[in-house]
């Protein structure tokens, strides 16, 4: 094996009541592309996040070794002035400025505090050649895709001297084409001596560009593979991903399935902003009364875009497909009219999207519903505070009052407070969209017990969820979401985690 | 097995008194701003040797200051819902002069120049409101504009004219008083109506804070010891008698536009505390996506914000073009900063989310304590400014302190 460019020996990070990595080891050789691979919230991007002096030295444990010599990065210039240089999955363009000026912000073609932008528009023009783009350095970049985008965020790195590149789901908001300029392109750093380190979801991907890859599980390295002789398949890596145990983690629960509650069809979904992306690419799938419904999908798949535009159209432009309620087509346009017909949603991001943090658990719980409490515009304080009581004592809500404000609250009390809003607006149908993300294992099972509770009343549930073990644990079926199409639905029975990762990694034919 | 929930009954309400200096130090900042307002007043009556609390100069506090209080309550919903209105002070000039039109050029009788002009800020509201609701226009834009675009339209409906001359009943609203001739000051001790007033507010005000601590205690909601709730009611109680006195033993009693507020003061509070629509300004305000993904119809919420700042800074012009009896092309100019100043010393978050109605008047009166404090002294409208505006700052900067300290007592 050719020497190492970069060692990552016993690297530890923990944050509040979470460890996210646990002596993680990692050694790239020099020149070569090396895949990470692993579930979401497997550690992948905290591990580079580590690695390009976003956790600075100190606030980790374990040595990076660069170029032979232990480095400690303090942040990401000190990182990057050592030629490692990192690109995120979201984009750090600046929109309005041009091309040339996003290559060297922070890095300037400058004299004496000036400047000088033909030596600027200049370099720009020679990097953006290097990365095979054609166009003008003085055009703004938020005028140019997505695709071109992330080249110019390569180039940008070439820049900076990169020795050593690394990429977070480079390709995961890319088309076709322009991810497989983007893989060529990184093929061609190999051959110019340039080692890359590449995040992805996208097994084939890996399979085609890289010469060895890590796999991460909660936290740990599980191991890394050679990919040179062609004996790994895409099973080998999905089996590193997900071969954990499953303990019993999730309450028993006898589903009692009864009628359709609510049935989607055809359904498509267009970025809201650039309305020619497709999100959501005909999706069909309906959810019975008494039923957990799955829906299975990496980072990037459309999960979420998927529910919100069905809850009420909060998501996306040019929104096609039906919704049926109980058998008949129904339209909910809106956020209200998706409640009025009996659909709610639990938004995966708590804290930005379901609870006014500043203010008190009983007036979140009523937040959905506060027109039942309310007569003639007036709210009955005294029953709202009765019927958040009641919920604070039948979900377990550990706080000291009703009054007490959300913000304060931990993270699964803080999700049992927006399942307590939702189920006070008693809808047929819960979305749930990562119940249990940024919970602890006790609150967690908290949640799966309220989960069978609402199906036991004969609601009919769609949890999202990222963790494989939780949809099996928990769901009657899965749905696998890929690049925003349904590529399977498999009755879990018959579901597996590999058969299930097989699904949510497959490509467009 | 890795289940560690808690017998529910473990868990079962405690009631959550917190006592002492706990409970005090979490009401701070509420109690900070009326123990400031109260520090000043006794300041300012010690240097003024008793003129600052002299009947006449109490009504006159009030008068002076009613409509900057008026546009505060308005003003406070609309910085709880995250927006701001620099438009207010020229508003309230254009109705002014809109009403003066009415009554002097077109001859309407004063109650139906009085309603027309309500229904004109309303439109004016409406018309910033939609900006900023379904355009999407941020409300700074929105009402700086607005600022110019009345002012403009004021000197031009006023030919740059003053009008001046209003009937007898126009001006009761901003300088009339009530009854005055019921009681005439010179055979009675005190103005038995003002007393009468007085009194019947305090026994409202006790019974309906009884009952409310009657129902939160039968819900296990009380978190004021009693002792903090009786000391607080018979202190506030004791404010208001006092205040009573003082102006039973003005030259004229109970100033209407005391009454007007009053009723408005009470009236908002209970919107901002207890109806739908108040709950929604503060969950707007609190996280504008959460209450969208909580059904709430927030572009609605801001567009009739606006709406009721319009005709609440209608009825401030018409009371302070009353008061003057005149209408000119420059009137209510920089009533939107101090009202604005007003919400934010009175507790507002600039954020949003945050901010109570009687925390923008208890701002508002510091601001008028000071005004009226400082002219009595003879300081120069220069160090009055100067003063004002370090106010302003420090009331903020002890905000931003105390939530530090808070958050960072957390971690």
């Amino acid at each position: 094996m050719a020497e190492n460019i970069l060692r990552m020996h016993r690297i530890t990070k923990t944050f509040p009541g979470v460890k996210a990595l646990q002596d993680v080891n990692l050694d790239v050789a020099r020149g070569e592309v090396h895949a990470i691979c692993g579930e979401n919230g497997a550690g992948k991007s905290t591990l580079m996040k580590v690695l390009s002096g976003v956790y600075p030295h100190g606030t980790y444990d374990g040595d990076i070794e660069f170029e032979g010599r232990v480095v400690e990065f303090k942040d990401i210039r000190d990182s990057e002035r050592d030629g490692v240089v990192i690109i995120h999955q979201e984009l750090a363009l600046s929109p309005f400025l041009s091309v040339a000026e996003n290559i060297f912000l922070g890095n300037e073609r400058e004299k004496r505090g000036f400047v000088n932008w033909n030596e600027t528009n200049l370099e720009a023009a020679k990097l953006l050649r290097r990365v095979g783009l054609d166009l003008s350095p003085t055009v703004r970049a938020g005028d140019i895709g997505v695709g071109k985008q992330q080249l110019v965020e390569i180039a940008k790195a070439l820049s900076k001297n990169v020795k050593l590149l690394i990429l977070d789901e480079p390709t995961a908001a890319l088309n076709d084409e322009d991810s497989a300029h983007l893989l060529g392109l990184v093929k061609g750093l190999r051959s110019e001596g340039i080692t890359s380190i590449i995040i992805s979801h996208k097994l084939n991907e890996i399979r085609e560009i890289a010469d060895s890859v890590t796999i991460l599980r909660d936290g740990r390295t599980i191991e890394t593979l050679s990919l040179h002789d062609g004996s790994v398949t895409e099973e080998r890596i999905i089996k590193g991903m997900v071969g954990r145990d499953m303990e019993s983690r999730y309450p028993d629960r006898t589903p009692v399935i009864r009628e359709e509650v609510l049935r989607v069809e055809d359904w498509t979904v267009h970025h809201p902003q650039e309305s020619s992306r497709v999100i959501v690419d005909k999706a069909n799938l309906s959810v019975r009364a008494g039923e957990v419904v799955g829906i299975a999908g990496l980072m990037g798949a459309g999960r979420t875009e998927l529910a919100m535009s069905i809850f009420g159209r909060s998501y996306g432009s040019n929104i096609t497909g039906t919704l049926y309620k109980n058998g008949t087509p129904i339209t909910a346009r809106t956020v209200g009219e998706a409640i009025r017909h009996g659909i709610a949603y639990a938004t995966e991001d708590r804290k930005r999207y379901g609870l006014n943090l500043i203010d008190d658990i009983k007036r979140n719980i009523s937040g959905a519903a506060l027109g039942k409490l309310a007569k003639r515009g007036w709210v009955d304080s005294g029953r709202e505070a009765v019927v958040a009581g009641d919920y604070r004592t039948s979900m377990n809500i550990k706080a000291p009052s009703v009054t007490a404000v959300t913000g304060k609250l931990s993270g699964g009390n803080q999700q049992k407070v927006v399942l307590s809003k939702w189920m006070f607006s008693d809808p047929d149908v819960l979305i749930l969209d990562e119940p249990t993300r940024g919970i602890d294992v006790g609150a967690k099972y908290e949640i799966y017990t309220i989960i069978n509770r609402l199906a036991a009343e004969g609601k009919a549930v769609i949890v999202i969820s990222s963790e494989l073990p939780e949809l099996l644990g928990i769901c009657d079926r899965i749905y696998t979401l890929a690049e925003g199409r349904i590529t399977a639905e498999v009755p879990i029975a018959q579901a597996t985690p590999e058969l299930l990762m097989q699904f949510m990694t497959k490509e467009k034919d | 097995m890795a289940t560690t929930v808690k017998d529910p009954a473990v868990a079962m309400p405690q009631p959550p008194v917190k006592h002492g200096i706990s409970f005090l130090t979490s009401r701070l900042r509420q109690i900070g701003i009326f123990v400031a307002l109260l520090v000043i007043v006794t300041l300012f009556q010690v240097l003024t040797g008793g003129a600052l609390l002299q009947p006449d100069n109490v009504s006159n506090i009030i008068v002076q200051n009613s409509y900057i209080l008026l546009l505060a309550i308005g003003m406070v919903m609309i910085i709880v819902a995250g927006h701001i209105d620099l438009s207010v002070g020229s508003v309230a000039a254009f109705v002014g002069a809109m009403s003066g039109i009415m009554v002097q050029d077109w001859s309407f009788p004063w109650w139906l120049a009085f309603i027309v002009s309500l229904v004109i800020g309303g439109l004016v509201g409406a018309w910033q409101g939609f900006w900023v609701a379904y355009v999407g226009i941020p409300a700074f834009i929105v009402t700086l504009a607005g600022m110019l675009v009345f002012r403009g339209l004021t000197q031009i409906v006023l030919e740059n004219q003053r009008i001046t001359g209003f009937p007898e009943e126009y001006r009761q609203l901003g300088g009339g008083f009530l009854f005055p001739g019921l009681f005439p000051a010179e055979t009675n001790i005190l103005d038995w109506t003002t007393v009468g007033l007085g009194v019947i507010a305090v026994v409202l005000l006790v019974v309906s804070q009884l009952r409310g601590r009657a129902t939160r205690a039968r819900l296990n909601l009380e978190d004021e010891p009693a002792a903090w709730f009786f000391t607080k009611l018979a202190f506030i109680a004791v404010i208001i008698l006092g205040l009573t006195y003082l102006l039973a033993g003005s030259r004229s009693g109970t100033p209407i536009v005391l009454v007007v507020l009053g009723v408005l003061i009470v009236a908002y509070s209970l919107v901002m505390s207890n109806s739908v629509f108040g709950r929604h300004i503060y969950a707007r305000g609190g996280n504008l996506q959460a209450a969208q993904l909580s059904g709430v119809n927030t572009k609605r919420i801001d567009f009739m914000l606006f709406v009721n700042m319009g005709v609440l800074a209608a009825l401030a012009g018409l009371i302070f073009t009353g008061r003057l009896n005149s209408a000119g092309p420059g009137a209510g100019n920089l009533f939107e900063l101090d009202a604005i100043a007003a919400a934010f010393i009175g507790g507002a978050a600039v954020t949003g989310g945050v901010g109570t109605v009687i925390g923008a008047i208890t701002g508002g009166l510091i601001m008028g304590v000071l005004n009226n404090g400082m002219s009595l002294l003879g300081v120069g409208i220069d160090y009055q400014q100067f003063i004002k505006g370090m106010v302003l700052l420090l009331a903020v900067g002890f905000d931003v302190f105390n939530k530090r300290r808070a958050s960072s007592a957390l971690k």
